[in-house]
């Protein structure tokens, strides 16, 4: 019983202690000692790498990041509540709504930046559509800036904000809402101190789920901001590729994975079980 | 308010879809330039002859493949033993190899690969590519395969070892054939996954195992291109359908 058990787990055990456990060692370790000579890592220790962080040139990318991450939060749980209200309450067409907020989220997400790119450039639709009507002369600069990379975060991080709160929005007790209008409630009253209330964990869940990958971004701050909105993974990837100072990329993702790991674990812990 | 709410998911529906609708529109268009001439089918004849595209298309099949069916045995054995007893250490991995941004994961894996090359006579290739992506999407089957075992009565297995079946031969012939749709599912999930992945890819890859994602990404960085609009097309056409397949095999 126990033994083929322990032999179906061993494949996945063996394999995430290889590719997850000794990988975190590793980057820990790194993240502590000094920057070779040619890339690579070498003695002293040090904590140098992790005090860099707060220097005002790597603040300025923290700070970046986390307002827009912040920013992309707030706008897809604004955006995404009431998309979650209309599939709950639209009955037997549910799974269809359900399935193209899910469908976008599984075609390729590089795909669908190159899609804005295409929208957003100078000669863009938008710009060119935007121009024969004749209601601007020089295209907008929509592209490479700090607002297309909110835009590709929102566009791409929507249906993590939808799902959580159409989940708990589907779960909610439906005769709490029709007490609430027996007793004289208007429906925004209805929607604003019963629904809202008790949806509290679903939008939890979701700012935590949106926040995270945000935080983390990496290819929608290099394709839609070009070389000025650097976020903490493009200086992450940097240190990793052309800068070649290992010490301080890992020290940046050690930070990153606290942070990211924490947060999951909050959703986690209130029940918004992944696995 | 519910009219006004229909309304309003009409309109968040069109953010969601509109950008690749018109991406397709454009991919069928004779001119190169963001103006309508006519329909024409040039991009893709271009994209068939472009030997960058096909070969990393190739790489990225062969991945996908072979890392699909691996992390699906994989993942399906461990599904199934933490359905048989929880364990917070195989959950805990699992579950932090979901939440790690792609970015760290990459260079973690990037940092314990090149460790690694100290001692073994290994090089950055398709091999690692192919660890790296079983590596990520077992979770993805686990979820999957686990939300299928929680509806199975562990009474039908135990009936069949009753009747005389070994323990694995009541897994081979009871559990595993109620699983198929559930296992099906999950390796759609997970060559959707890693046919799509960029960010950890492009870290352990070698200089012989671009990807399409690869090549992608370095065309869409040097800026928009008509063949780039048919390629985009055609991998969201491919994928969709997957996509849509699966989740039909879920419900199932």
């Amino acid at each position: 019983m126990t033994r083929l058990r322990n032999l179906f787990a061993a494949p996945a055990a063996a394999l995430m202690l290889v590719t997850i456990g000794v990988p975190a060692g590793i980057v820990c370790v790194y993240s502590v000692l000094s920057r070779g000579a040619y890339g690579g890592v070498e003695l002293p220790w040090t904590l140098e790498n992790y005090s860099r962080l707060i220097d005002p040139l790597y603040g300025g990318i923290l700070v970046r990041s986390l307002a827009l991450a912040a920013a992309a939060t707030v706008i897809c749980i604004l955006l995404g509540f009431p998309l979650a209200l209309f599939i709950a309450q639209s009955g037997t067409r549910k799974n269809l709504y359900l399935s193209l907020v899910i469908l976008p989220f599984w075609t390729s997400f590089l795909i669908r930046l190159y899609a804005w790119m295409f929208l957003l450039r100078d000669t863009g639709l938008i710009n060119t559509v935007l121009q024969s009507l004749g209601l601007i002369r020089q295209p907008l600069p929509l592209l490479y800036n700090n607002g297309a990379v909110l835009l590709g975060l929102v566009y791409g991080f929507l249906p993590f904000a939808v799902l959580p709160i159409y989940a708990t929005l589907e779960r909610l007790d439906k005769s709490l809402l029709e007490a609430a209008a027996d007793l004289g409630a208007r429906p925004i009253a209805v929607l604003t101190r019963v629904t809202l209330p008790l949806c509290a964990p679903g939008i939890g869940a979701a700012a935590i789920l949106v926040f995270v990958p945000c935080l983390g971004t990496y290819i929608t701050s290099d394709l839609l901001g070009g070389s000025k909105t650097i976020l903490i993974g493009n200086l992450v990837q940097n240190q990793f590729s052309t800068a070649r100072d290992w010490p301080f990329g890992a020290a940046v993702s050690i930070v990153l994975m606290i942070v990211a790991v924490l947060l999951m674990f909050t959703v986690r812990r209130r029940g918004e079980e992944l696995l | 308010m519910k009219r006004g709410l229909a309304v309003y998911a009409v309109a968040i529906y069109a953010f969601l879809h509109l950008p690749l609708l018109i991406l397709a529109i454009f991919s069928v268009n004779a001119s190169r330039f963001t103006a309508w001439q006519g329909f024409s089918l040039q991009w893709y004849a271009a994209m068939l002859a472009d030997r960058d595209l096909l070969e990393s298309a190739g790489n990225s099949l062969a991945i996908a493949v072979a890392s699909t069916a691996l992390s699906t045995v994989i993942g399906t054995l461990a599904a199934y033993s933490l359905w048989k007893r929880a364990s917070n250490w195989l959950a805990g991995g699992l579950y932090l190899s979901l939440v790690t941004p792609e970015i760290v994961t990459g260079v973690s894996l990037l940092a314990l690969f090149q460790w690694a090359f100290r001692y073994v006579d290994f090089r950055l290739g398709m091999h690692t590519v192919i660890l790296a992506h079983v590596s990520f999407s077992i979770a993805y089957v686990v979820v999957v395969v686990l939300a299928r075992l929680r509806g199975f009565d562990p009474a039908l297995e135990e009936a069949a070892q009753d009747l005389g079946a070994t323990e694995f031969a009541a897994f081979r012939r009871v559990t595993l054939p109620y699983l198929a749709p559930a296992i099906a599912a999950a390796a759609m999930l997970a060559f959707t996954i890693s046919i799509d992945d960029y960010v950890i890819t492009s870290l352990v890859a070698g200089v012989d195992s671009q990807t399409l994602p690869m090549v992608i990404y370095a065309m869409a960085r040097r800026g928009v291109s008509p063949v780039l609009n048919a390629v985009s097309t055609t991998i969201v056409v491919l994928l969709g359908t997957l996509v849509l397949l699966s989740e039909r095999l879920r419900r199932a």
